[in-house]
């Protein structure tokens, strides 16, 4: 069976990919990844405002205070050297490029075409061998157009292309007037590959202490059908690869992202909740649902049901959405 | 030789040459001497080594004694040893510098020179410390710059090795200590040159060892004591001549020549002045002046003060002397005149006896006392002693500096006489202490210093408040070594940071004519001179000086600086004052933030860059009008102010305090209560206002607000009669009131920090918008002007009745008055609400003694205090003895209390039959246990003394003086871990184990926070302190459990912010506790390294993960064969991790060594796993 892909130029040994989550904080659960049979790991994310927060927060401590009574002009000891920022993060990025023999890919979190963006050039230094930009911006200003949301995205990457040679993929979230313009234009921009997709963290309230909650709450399998979508639609048009976000939980979902259009498939709810050692589980699916039904290369299946490759493209678009709702207006049609 | 020139203070550059002279650093904090440890030890933890290539051991020792101690030990055992001290440190030191003297063991002991807590406590400088020690047999060495605190050092060091006699090397404390100045410093080579290695070697060939036993400090009789005490003659004799040579070979090797004493002046000089420390450079610049003015005029400093060398002395002498003045930096009362004035007469007269006089005749010598507690000494000053020197009959054990208006002591002087200098840069900043005005010169001395071959002065002067502290930074940059050891007097730049400052203090007075002077200000060029003072007007238009004027804030808070407007107005100071050209000068700011915040990320670099690039966008000259139509300033205290606060709390407030008399002040250091409430600081630039309409009226925010400024009544709805328009009321809520009581919650906008911890721990919330709560913090200027009537119509409402609240429900709790408020605490401090719960449930019957430290400062610290009175002028009695006797001091309040209680008993049983048996029963069985119960005595006690003044016998005399101590009096020993965990921990054992009524309160920081975060045995396992640079690794003490295994001694330990009606409960169990109570309290604290306003939050957090567990130890329950020992907190519910980590002092470790900090985490949650394991079992009576 071969299972092999290749991902932003990157020859992988199967298509499992564990994303961004905080199994990559620790080498070790790294290691464990690995050895589950994991094809490249996505490292956790650096984010532009932790950066920042901490380096401002560590000086107004630092500060708080000082020069003001005669006793206690300071309260802390003078040291030397503080590692705030990326230095920890870099470390790690090091460490495991050295020590595992897979692909780490690095992670920047941001929404600024500033001076974080130089923390790229010192991932690519660090030893990643790709680096995954997701753009977590929810667009709540009320002055900001679409056309400057999807300009924010261009400057970005471009400014993050310009800085480092190693391939840039740039996860993405669902919400554009035109989500295939925009993959069109931020893959003329340099994009070397798009991962459909980011999932915004929607606030909840709790009623008792009426406070905005903002919980983290895993992906599932239900989800799988937005991304499914927009990668069907999008294979074989743009020349980019692609990867599938949200909701691997099983074989299952990985064959039907393969099966649309993925390069690979990405997870991290599903080996947060079952541990690292899932992704074994979901390889030996893959390759038994595949023995099953013959199939003998992961390229193969790779888009074999895109919108290009289905017998009716139009399943994708409007003339479906018509036909669903024609099929149920028939069963839910109340009789009598 | 090349030279590398440093800006660096007196306390690094002594540290600088101890860190390499030795190998063992035995320390204890001190100001202004606790640098020097700091710097050692944070020296070491950066594996620094001495100049044989080790690195010395720095230790933390409980005490100044303890350190001494250490020494003593450590010298014996032939390590090269030295520490670091002053003041009361010094004296704590005595008994073993008198050890190590007679058992001529070298050392060096760098002494910040310190004023000693007489009528008062001073951390300021002076030479009461030193002299206090100069019977100890030490050789005295004192240096009066920051250059000579580095050389002088290392003279000391090498002297000492060959002379074997213990050298103190003294320097005045903050004019020398802190003061920052280019030095040329001293290269590793020359520090090697100086000592002799041979000497080392001797020092440890005379050590102790069980190879070669020997046996010191024995016990000596009448028939040897004293040959054995004359043996070290010699050693002195040689001494002098050592150090000489000393200082000859340092002259050798690096061009500076120093002498034991140094001769400046005319070479036919009739008058002279003879001192020594920081002061004999303002007389060396007096006397050059005099001299180009043709006088014939010169001084002495001494460097050598013992042994002290008659021989050197008088060599010294210009031989035309015709009179001389000594001048003492301290007060000896009751002698025959101060130290150096009698050493100087002694001297003289010996040599006029024995005919060895070298001069024509025997001097006039006057002696003098000037500059106590760091009272300035200026060229005037000096003037005028050269003046008196003059007269026919000077007059002798004169003052200076001062108004002497008891006992006349003082000389006049001529403010006027200024001797700066024209190619000298003076300039002066007012700023606040949290706008980092300090931080900035600090950093522009710096980039001076470091830059340009120009040298650079700073000192910088603060005030006694934690809280919107005031600073004054004195700068001074010059083509030659600047040695004007004095305040700015004439400067030619003027910055004042905050505007509010123009109607406060006199900002121009010291503008040189023709200067420029800089305001931060919102208002336009065109507007801004309606709003200055007239008498800013005035000095601006008389001097003609040059008016320019920025928005620091907005620039800094465009610039993403948020309120800290340092760097915008460095910058504008080096682009108009024209130290260096404009655009050298930009560049170099823009280089020392990159060196300076580079470390600590790119973000805080950028966010500084764009400030420069804002300050330059938007600073502007000022055309100057020619009207003069500003305001008069306000006055500083409100005319209902008695007279006391008028005539000298004001003078203080306005910065005049120089100007006071003597007789203005009380002979014994009494002083009137309730001050800081005629002190309207308005440091708040954002308040919280008050919701009734959703307020609970549960009383935390007034429970927690470290200030003291929300209080609440409930009252008849008739009374809102005469209420002012926008006096707030809601109906008051409780089971059972009227349906006319209303509920008030009335907060005093003047006296609020603005620290938003009454916001944070407001519970309601406001259904039709969840943000908002009880309190919201509102700005605060239009709102002042209704809010002072508010308040004051609010006082028009009585107290709720005492007898009738439950004092266990912060509920109740907030409808008593605090007898603590608006002190200079910390803006949102942790301990200061625990004193005021105290002083509102015991207030009117108790008595403090308060340890030395934080709360000794905010309690006791001139010019306010906050300990103030109820309606009927009862309230806490408070005095600060020392820092390490607090404890014993306390006791002493109970045994006088119990002993005269009892002979008040004595006299009323002898007195039964002119007072009657049922009377004086009554009296004598009193309970105390209710408020009614104490009210219902002290009528008794009122009564009684009616009755006394118609009996006449000695008997009713004697009582009529003791009669009050027949009400429960409440003693109260208040201090922080520092005192009770380490220094203060003897006396507190022994206290506790008394079995005394005593009440002893421990503000638990973790931390010596008074004197800038070193670690005590307080300090929890992770925690970064100093003394603790890489994390502290052994747990914290337990010392309530210590306490708690007496088994008589009543324990509690609190969390205000975990669970406020266990700390009251605990405050009210103590108090009834017929014996000795501690309570250890949670305090939050700055040195911490939290956001202030979410402090109780952490303190919460700090019990449910088990850091912190809260519980009570009643002895009395054991009498009802309960068990005393119970805990009020649930299991940990949290890892030490998610309390710890939102804290500096714990991530600090994590940013700088992730592996030590996770294994200290790691230690840390095991210590606290074991401990609560060992709660449980005590609390299940296991």
């Amino acid at each position: 069976m071969n299972l092999k892909t290749t991902y932003l130029g990157l020859d992988l040994k199967n298509p499992i990919v564990p994303s961004a989550s905080p199994l990559s904080q620790r080498l070790d659960h790294m290691k464990q990844l690995e050895d589950a049979g994991a094809s490249a790991i996505v490292m956790f994310s650096l984010f532009e405002e932790q950066i920042r927060a901490e380096a401002e927060s560590l000086e107004d401590m630092l500060s708080m205070g000082t020069d003001s009574f005669a006793e206690s002009l300071e309260f802390f000891p003078r040291a030397s050297e503080y590692s705030v920022g990326p230095d920890a993060y870099l470390n790690l990025i090091s460490d495991a490029s050295a020590s595992l023999d897979i692909p780490i890919i690095g992670s920047l979190n941001g929404v600024t075409p500033t001076g974080w963006i130089d923390y790229a050039r010192n991932i690519q230094e660090a030893g990643a061998q790709a680096l995954e930009l997701n753009v977590y911006h929810v667009a709540t200003d009320l002055n900001e157009s679409s056309v400057q949301v999807e300009q924010r995205y261009v400057d970005i990457l471009k400014a993050v292309k310009a800085s480092v040679d190693i391939p840039v993929a740039i996860k993405l979230s669902p919400y554009f007037s035109s989500m295939a313009n925009m993959s069109k234009r931020l893959v003329e921009a340099g994009c070397d590959g798009l991962v459909l997709f980011n999932r915004f963290y929607q606030p909840d309230y709790d009623l008792e202490s009426l406070q905005v909650t903002a919980d983290l709450n895993l992906s599932t399998s239900h989800e799988i059908r937005l991304p499914l979508l927009w990668l069907a639609v999008l294979k074989n048009r743009l020349n980019t690869s692609l990867a599938a976000s949200t909701g691997v939980e099983t074989h299952v979902e990985v064959l039907k992202y393969l099966m649309a259009g993925a390069d690979v498939t990405m997870t991290a709810s599903s080996l947060i909740t079952k541990g690292p050692g899932h992704v074994r589980s979901l390889i030996d699916g893959l390759t038994e649902w595949m023995d099953e039904h013959e199939y003998v290369s992961v390229e193969q299946l790779k888009g074999s049901m895109s919108q290009s490759a289905v017998a009716d493209p139009s399943t994708f678009e409007r003339a479906n959405y018509i036909k669903i709702l024609e099929k149920n207006k028939a069963e839910y049609t109340l009789t009598g | 030789m090349k030279t590398h020139k440093i800006s660096i203070d007196g306390n690094e550059a002594a540290a600088s040459i101890a860190h390499r002279c030795n190998e063992v650093c035995a320390i204890y904090p001190i100001t202004p001497s606790s640098t020097m440890g700091e710097l050692a030890d944070e020296w070491s933890s950066q594996e620094k080594t001495n100049i044989w290539g080790t690195i010395p051991d720095v230790v933390e020792l409980q005490s100044e004694g303890g350190a001494s101690g250490s020494v003593h030990g450590a010298l014996q055992t032939g390590a090269l040893t030295a520490t670091f001290t002053a003041s009361q440190g010094l004296l704590l030191m005595l008994p073993n510098m008198y050890k190590i003297a007679g058992e001529l063991l070298p050392t060096v002991f760098h002494v910040t020179a310190r004023s000693l807590a007489a009528q008062a406590l001073s951390i300021f400088g002076d030479h009461s410390d030193v002299m206090s020690a100069r019977t100890t047999g030490w050789s005295m060495l004192c240096s009066s710059s920051v250059q000579e605190a580095h050389d002088l050092a290392l003279i000391s060091q090498a002297s000492t090795l060959k002379a074997r006699i213990p050298i103190m090397h003294f320097f005045d404390g903050f004019r020398t200590s802190h003061e920052i100045q280019k030095i040329e410093y001293i290269p590793d080579d020359v520090v090697k040159a100086m000592i002799d290695d041979e000497l080392v070697f001797a020092h440890r060939a005379r050590a102790l060892s069980p190879d070669a036993p020997v046996i010191r400090g024995t016990a000596q009789n009448p028939d040897v004591y004293f040959q054995g005490r004359e043996t070290v003659n010699p050693f002195y004799t040689a001494m002098p001549d050592i150090v000489q040579a000393y200082m000859d070979r340092f002259a050798e090797l690096t061009g500076r020549a120093y002498h034991l004493f140094e001769y400046a002046g005319a070479d036919d000089a009739e008058r002279v002045i003879v001192l020594l420390g920081s002061g004999a450079d303002t007389v060396r610049e007096t006397v050059a002046y005099l001299r180009s003015q043709g006088e014939k005029v010169g001084m002495i400093q001494i460097h050598l003060f013992r042994p002290f060398s008659s021989a050197h002395f008088l060599a010294a002498l210009p031989k035309a002397v015709k009179s001389i003045a000594v001048l003492d930096r301290t007060k000896e009362p009751g002698g025959a005149g101060e130290p150096v004035y009698q050493d100087v007469l002694t001297v003289l007269g010996e040599a006029l006896m024995e005919g060895e006089l070298p001069l024509a005749s025997m001097p006039r010598v006057i002696g003098g006392r000037y500059g106590l507690s760091s009272k300035e000494f200026t060229p005037a000053m000096v003037k005028a002693v050269f003046d008196e020197l003059m007269k026919a009959k000077p007059k002798n054990h004169f003052t200076l500096g001062i108004n002497d208006d008891v006992g006349h002591t003082s000389l006049d002087y001529d403010p006027s006489f200024i001797t700066e200098k024209n190619d000298t840069t003076r300039a002066m900043f007012f700023g606040l202490g949290s706008d980092g005005t300090v931080g900035a010169n600090k950093n522009t001395i710096k980039i001076i210093g470091g830059e340009t071959d120009l040298y650079t002065q700073g000192y910088f002067v603060y005030d006694s408040k934690k809280a919107g502290s005031r600073t004054v930074s004195h700068l001074r940059f010059g083509p030659e070594p600047i040695r004007s050891s004095y305040l700015v007097q004439s400067a030619n730049f003027i910055g004042c940071h905050q505007f509010n400052f123009l109607d406060k203090t006199d900002v121009l007075k010291h503008a040189a004519p023709g200067g420029t002077f800089l305001l931060n200000t919102s208002y336009s060029p065109e507007t801004v001179w309606e709003h200055l003072p007239r008498c800013v007007q005035e000095q601006i238009t008389v001097k003609q000086l040059k008016f320019y004027i920025i928005d620091g804030y907005l620039v800094a808070k465009e610039s993403g600086m948020g309120t800290r407007i340092n760097t915008v107005m460095q910058t504008c100071f080096f682009a108009i004052s024209g130290v260096l050209p404009r655009e050298e000068a930009i560049d170099k700011i823009k280089q020392a933030i990159q060196k300076t915040y580079g470390k600590k990320g790119q973000a805080i670099v950028e966010k500084n860059f764009a400030a420069v690039d804002h300050s330059l966008a938007h600073l502007q000259q000022v055309q100057i009008p020619l009207d003069i139509n500003g305001h008069e300033l306000p006055s500083v205290v409100s005319d209902e102010a008695p007279d006391f606060v008028k005539d000298v709390t004001a003078t203080l407030l306005a910065d005049r305090g120089d100007d006071l008399p003597v007789s203005k002040m009380s002979v014994d250091g009494t002083f009137p209560v309730g001050t800081t409430k005629w002190e309207k600081r308005n440091i708040a630039l954002q308040v919280p206002v008050w919701d009734p309409e959703v307020c609970t009226q549960c009383g935390m925010c007034s429970m927690v607000c470290p200030h003291g400024v929300i209080r609440s009544r409930t009252y008849d709805a008739s009374r809102l009669a005469d209420a002012p328009e926008t006096f707030k009321a809601a109906k008051a809520r409780g089971a059972g009131l009227p349906e006319e009581r209303r509920f008030t919650m009335q907060l005093s906008f003047e006296d609020c920090t603005g620290c938003g911890v009454c916001v944070e721990v407001c519970p309601a919330k406001n259904r039709s918008q969840v943000g908002l709560k009880a309190l919201n913090m509102t700005d605060k200027d239009p709102l002042i002007q209704d809010n002072r009537e508010e308040w004051n119509f609010f006082h028009t409402i009585p107290e709720n009745d005492r007898s009738a609240l439950n004092f266990n429900m912060p509920r109740d709790v907030q409808f008593i008055d605090p007898l603590f408020e608006f002190s200079g605490a910390c803006v949102g401090c942790g301990e200061t609400p625990y004193i005021k719960a105290m002083t509102q449930l015991f207030g009117d019957r108790s008595l403090i003694a308060n340890a030395t430290g934080c709360s000794s400062i905010y309690g006791g610290n001139l010019p306010t205090t906050p300990y103030t009175t109820d309606k009927n002028g009862r309230g806490p009695a408070w005095c600060n003895s020392l820092f390490e006797d607090n404890a014993e001091f306390g006791l002493g309040y109970r045994l006088t209390i119990d002993r005269q209680k009892q002979f008040a008993s004595e006299l009323l049983h002898k007195l039964r039959p002119e007072l009657g048996d049922v009377f004086v029963d009554e009296v004598l069985q009193a309970g105390r246990e209710t408020e009614a119960q104490l009210i219902e005595q002290r009528n008794r006690i009122a009564l009684l003394k009616e009755k006394l003044a118609y009996i006449e016998t000695p008997d009713a005399r004697q009582l009529e003086t003791l009669a009050d101590m027949l009400v429960h009096r409440s003693v109260w020993i208040i201090g922080g871990d520092g005192w009770a965990y380490d220094i203060g921990y003897g006396g507190l054992d022994h206290v506790l184990a008394s079995g005394r009524n005593v009440n002893v309160l421990v503000l638990d920081t973790e931390v010596y926070s008074n004197t800038g975060g070193q670690m005590s045995k307080s300090t929890p396992i992770g925690a970064v302190a100093k003394f603790a640079a890489a994390g502290k690794t052994q747990g914290k003490k337990d010392l309530g459990m210590i306490a708690a295994s007496y088994g008589n001694i009543y324990v509690a330990r609190v969390a205000m912010g975990a669970v406020p009606r266990q700390t009251l409960r605990a405050f009210v169990e103590a108090e009834s506790y017929d014996g000795p109570s501690l309570i250890i309290a949670y305090s939050h604290c700055i040195a911490h390294g939290i956001d202030m306003k979410g402090g109780l939050r952490q303190q919460k957090l700090a019990v449910d993960s088990g850091h912190y567990p809260l519980f009570r130890y009643d002895p009395r329950l054991a009498n009802t064969d309960q068990n005393p020992f119970q805990l009020d907190c649930r299991p940990p519910s949290i890892p030490l991790k998610e309390y710890a980590y939102n804290e500096l002092r714990y991530r600090m470790m994590s940013l700088r060594d992730p592996e030590r900090a996770s294994q200290l985490l790691k230690e840390g949650q095991a210590y606290i796993n074991d401990r609560w394991k060992l709660y449980e079992r005590m609390a299940e009576g296991v």
